[in-house]
């Protein structure tokens, strides 16, 4: 009994995931549904900040700094979607009390995946999310693109579930455990089984968060899904996986560092490059916003491939501006209105800044701090993930990074370009509801003015790595 | 009196000023108005601030004075701020201009007033910082964070090829800065500060200087700009606002040439004198050709760019001379050109205003209708090419002086830029303003308003009290560059 203390967060969003799903088989008023589930979250994020931090159930579970760092930023996700559901749910055809359900579900498998130590609840922890997932992605049933966005979400998904599975057998057969601490004990670092089971399991894992060559889903689901759910495969289950492959990576074989380093550094390359060279000739932002999301991984992935304190500290900092800055691009993508349809196409932008002045300049700022351009946030998250690799001695993959971030801010500008010196067209509807408010001013002013006392958040990162270094 | 914190005063002033007039409405004449006022009258506090500051300077301390260090990022990272002779001048000069930019732009912007003036703003609280951070990262920050209100100025208030030209602008200079970055990554980590003053004692090792100062020069040569990048800076000229090219030309090339003093040689003296003679050639070359190519453009903003390029040559070489003479030379250059090319974009604008053509052909004979006009022009075409008298000659003859001194082919060479410069401005003047007046749309043109004047009055002072008594100014940069001299003599040695 005692044991299940520990990991009350993730009873309570269990519980009150199933209750709100038969309560929503009475309540017609998914309004209602929605806030519960929003403040059932945020009940959690207390209880996550309050939780002891300790390792439990044989070693397999691990809260730790680590694991509640990303479990929160995984909530903010979360209540950011659950937030744009609000506005756009009828307009989308998506007014189904299912929604923020399986938003929580979704959320309780990120939760496990997170704190996994062991093979097993890993893989549960991954299943969970991605059912729910797949199930998100098509739920516009009358859209030809949404159901397509499903099946391919959901053939490749189970693809990548298929690889990792395999990854995983070889590794128990070949170290004999699937807890990752008595996998690193274990190791014969000889062992050829075990690397084609890391292998395997890194390319799993990298069809999560997206990152070249196993990125092929994204603009499309990025592009089908309706908008709060794309906004949510770009905030929470990225961040998740993320944080599973460092844990994996970490625990397991910190030692055999050097066998799939180089994994992650082809990876990282593969997904700065693409992405800039791919995101120049996208015509609907949201699928822009998918190859931006995939060059910003490959960033990321920089972080993880210095195998450094720095280099987690780095990733943490960096998925965090992430963060941020995308839930302000994801606000506006929604508030792209009028007459209750939507407008997803670059071209739309044109002209905006006649129309929605203040709006436009945060955007535009944005546009620039997703190019890392000081003094806005994302530069701050770029200079770390590089002093990271200069540190380990990553030149070359500093370089790249540099270039790549020199490319992307082409397009990045495109836009800028668009709203600024375009002819207007119509207006929209712009950030005039209040749940797009609340989410839209508090993350842009975050990014803009992030540069004026950014010690705390590094500091938090420190603090956050505790547990691997 | 030094306990106020002088510096921030002056970097945060302007960005009150935007906080002020985000709030005011901007829907008609009358308000529109009161934007201009109240950016005009930040800008002008913030020149009477750093007035001030000029005149509390203690002109015979080469250190860094008004410090501030504040926590900031880490450690390591800090905010930290402080003014030495050098850059002192170009925090006034910076001051000055703005104001003037802005009492510029008062006709010739017609849409987008607000956005217009917060862009200005906060422009010059980036250029302001850039000029007085001691560290690099901060430095940095406010040097590549200018490219963002630069882009949107030539960008929305722009001429037909905006778009191609701020593109090229921001693409051009932020490729080259992005190595900046990784030297300033790489000096964080192996010397574990970013902080000037401390890396000004630090050693690094002749490998390490290299490839660092390589690093650097890539951001400042295109920044500068230097030949053969030097490009985008004629057609970010041409297609900018007016006030755009004032400031562009009246500061932000300067940063970079602030950059070449500060770190370039400060930091890395052996790997300095080392690509000397890679700076000399190519300072020459930018002077010689550029000055040819100035000479046949048919646009008059595209031959101050060129001119303007021409002039940069100047300053590279005197800094690169590692002499007290050089130094001072190119600052004093630098501040000559930020006044007069500043003024000589100004004056290209006054007719553009009038007449909405640059092209030089369509000119001629506008002494006639306008006197005080061809005045004002003469002066600033003067001081351009150096006639002694003018602010021009002074920081041109201590460059050639200095380079003299280094080897005297380079000298000559460099020397027959000045007649170049002579042929190609005189003649843009003969062309604009001499000859009868035969084009029927001239016959309309009116003299300067009462607001042009007041805009070059200060400028023509200037000019003039620079060429004919130039010691206050030596008295302020002498120290420092003495300072700096003997500090890379020191570090060679």
């Amino acid at each position: 009994m005692e044991n299940i203390l520990h990991i009350i967060p993730e009873i309570f969003i269990f519980c009150s995931a199933l209750i709100l799903l038969i309560l929503g088989l009475f309540i017609k008023n998914i309004k209602l549904i929605n806030n519960l589930t929003i403040l059932s979250l945020l009940i959690a994020v207390a209880l996550v900040i309050n939780q002891p931090y300790q390792s439990i159930y044989l070693n397999s579970y691990v809260i730790d700094e680590f694991s509640s760092l990303f479990k929160i930023m995984i909530f903010i996700g979360s209540i950011v979607t659950l937030v744009m559901f609000v506005s756009s749910r009828e307009d989308l055809h998506i007014n189904l009390y299912e929604f923020p359900i399986l938003i929580l579900l979704s959320t309780l498998g990120m939760m496990v995946m997170v704190s996994a130590n062991d093979l097993l609840a890993m893989f549960i922890g991954l299943e969970l999310q991605s059912l729910s997932l797949y199930v998100l992605a098509a739920l516009n049933r009358n859209s030809l693109l949404s159901s397509e966005a499903g099946i391919k979400y959901f053939i490749l998904g189970a693809l990548s579930s298929g690889l990792l599975l395999f990854g995983i057998s070889y590794i128990y057969g070949f170290s004999g455990n699937t807890n990752f601490n008595l996998i690193a004990v274990n190791y014969n670092s000889e062992s050829l089984g075990l690397l084609i089971g890391i292998v395997f399991v890194l390319a799993g894992l990298a069809f999560k968060v997206s990152a070249v060559p196993f990125h092929m889903w994204t603009p499309d689901v990025y592009q089908g899904a309706p908008t709060p759910i794309t906004a949510f495969f770009a905030l929470a289950p990225k961040i998740a996986a993320m944080g599973l492959l460092v844990r994996f990576l970490f625990n397991s074989f910190g030692e055999l560092y050097l066998d799939w380093q180089q994994i992650i550094f082809f990876i990282s390359i593969a997904s700065m490059m693409l992405a800039a060279f791919a995101a120049i000739a996208q015509t609907n932002i949201k699928r822009l916003m998918a190859y931006s999301s995939i060059g910003h991984i490959g960033y990321a992935l920089i972080g993880v491939a210095c195998v450094s304190s720095e280099g987690l500290r780095s990733l943490l900092i960096y998925l965090m501006i992430y963060l941020v800055m995308n839930i302000s691009v994801f606000t506006v993508i929604l508030s792209l209105k009028r007459n209750d349809a939507y407008f997803e196409n670059i071209s739309d932008l044109s002209g905006m800044y006649k129309n929605h002045p203040f709006t436009t300049i945060l955007v535009a700022l944005m546009m620039f701090s997703l190019a890392g351009i000081p003094p806005l946030a994302g530069f701050f998250g770029k200079f770390y993930i590089f002093v990271a690799a200069l540190e380990s001695n990553m030149v070359f993959l500093a370089v790249i990074g540099i270039i790549a971030s020199v490319i992307s801010a082409f397009y990045y500008l495109r836009i800028v370009k668009i709203m600024y010196f375009d002819e207007p067209k119509e207006e929209f509807d712009g950030v005039n509801v209040r749940s797009l408010q609340v989410l839209f001013y508090p993350s842009s002013f975050l990014v803009i003015l992030f540069f004026i006392y950014p010690a705390p958040i590094i500091q938090l990162s420190e603090y956050a790595i505790k547990s691997f270094y | 009196m030094n306990e106020l914190p002088i510096l921030s005063i002056l970097i945060l002033l302007p960005i009150v000023g935007i906080f002020f007039m985000t709030l005011i409405r901007n829907n008609n004449d009358q308000s529109s108005n009161n934007l201009k006022h109240t950016a005009l009258w930040i800008s002008f506090l913030n020149f009477l601030i750093s007035l001030y500051l000029l005149f509390s300077f203690n002109h015979q301390d080469a250190d860094f004075q008004f410090e501030e260090r504040y926590f900031w990022i880490e450690y390591g990272i800090s905010y930290h701020l402080g003014v030495d002779g050098i850059s002192i001048l170009f925090i006034v000069l910076t001051t000055m201009l703005v104001p003037i930019c802005i009492l510029a732009s008062y006709d010739s912007i017609k849409f987008s007033v607000k956005e217009y003036l917060i862009a200005f703003l906060a422009l010059e609280t980036f250029m302001i910082g850039v000029f007085c951070s001691l560290d690099l990262v901060l430095f940095y920050l406010f040097f590549e964070g200018g490219l963002i209100p630069m882009f949107l100025i030539i960008g929305i208030w722009g001429g037909e090829r905006r778009v191609y030209s701020t593109f090229k602008f921001f693409l051009y200079t932020l490729a080259g800065s992005v190595f900046m970055l990784l030297a300033i990554i790489y000096i964080f980590i192996t010397a574990g500060t970013t902080d000037v003053s401390y890396l000004l004692d630090y050693n690094f090792t002749r490998n390490e200087q290299i490839v660092l100062w390589l690093a650097f020069f890539a951001s400042f040569m295109v920044k500068i700009p230097m030949w053969p990048f030097h490009t985008w800076l004629p057609d970010a000229h041409v297609e900018a606002p007016t006030a755009g090219s004032v400031i562009l030309a009246g500061v932000l090339l300067k940063m970079a040439g602030y950059g070449f003093i500060r770190f370039s040689i400060g930091f890395f003296p052996e790997a300095s004198e080392l690509f000397a003679p890679l700076i000399f050639a190519l300072s020459i070359v930018a002077i010689i050709v550029t000055s040819l190519i100035a000479l046949v453009q048919e646009d008059m903003k595209k031959l101050i760019a060129y001119s303007s390029v021409a002039h940069m040559g100047f300053v590279t070489l005197g800094i690169f001379t590692f002499t007290v003479q050089g130094i001072e030379g190119s600052v004093i250059q630098m501040i000559s050109h930020g006044i007069v090319s500043a003024a000589l974009f100004l004056c290209v604008g006054v007719v553009y205003d009038r007449l909405h053509t640059r092209e030089i052909s369509r000119y001629g004979g506008l002494v006639s209708k306008m006197p005080m006009y061809a005045f004002t022009f003469m002066i600033f075409i003067l001081a351009s090419l150096g006639l002694p008298g003018t602010s021009g000659f002074v920081g041109e003859f201590l460059v050639l002086l200095s380079i003299f001194s280094i080897n005297t082919y380079f000298a000559v060479f460099a020397t027959t830029g000045v007649v170049l410069a002579a042929t190609y401005s005189l003649w843009l003047y003969r062309r604009m303003i001499f000859g009868t007046l035969i084009k029927d749309d001239l016959s309309e043109m009116l003299d300067l308003t009462r607001r042009e004047i007041i805009i070059f009055v200060p400028l023509i002072t200037l000019t003039i009290f620079i060429g004919i008594y130039p010691k206050p100014v030596i008295d302020i940069i002498e120290p420092s560059a003495k300072k700096i001299v003997s500090q890379v003599n020191g570090k060679l040695n």
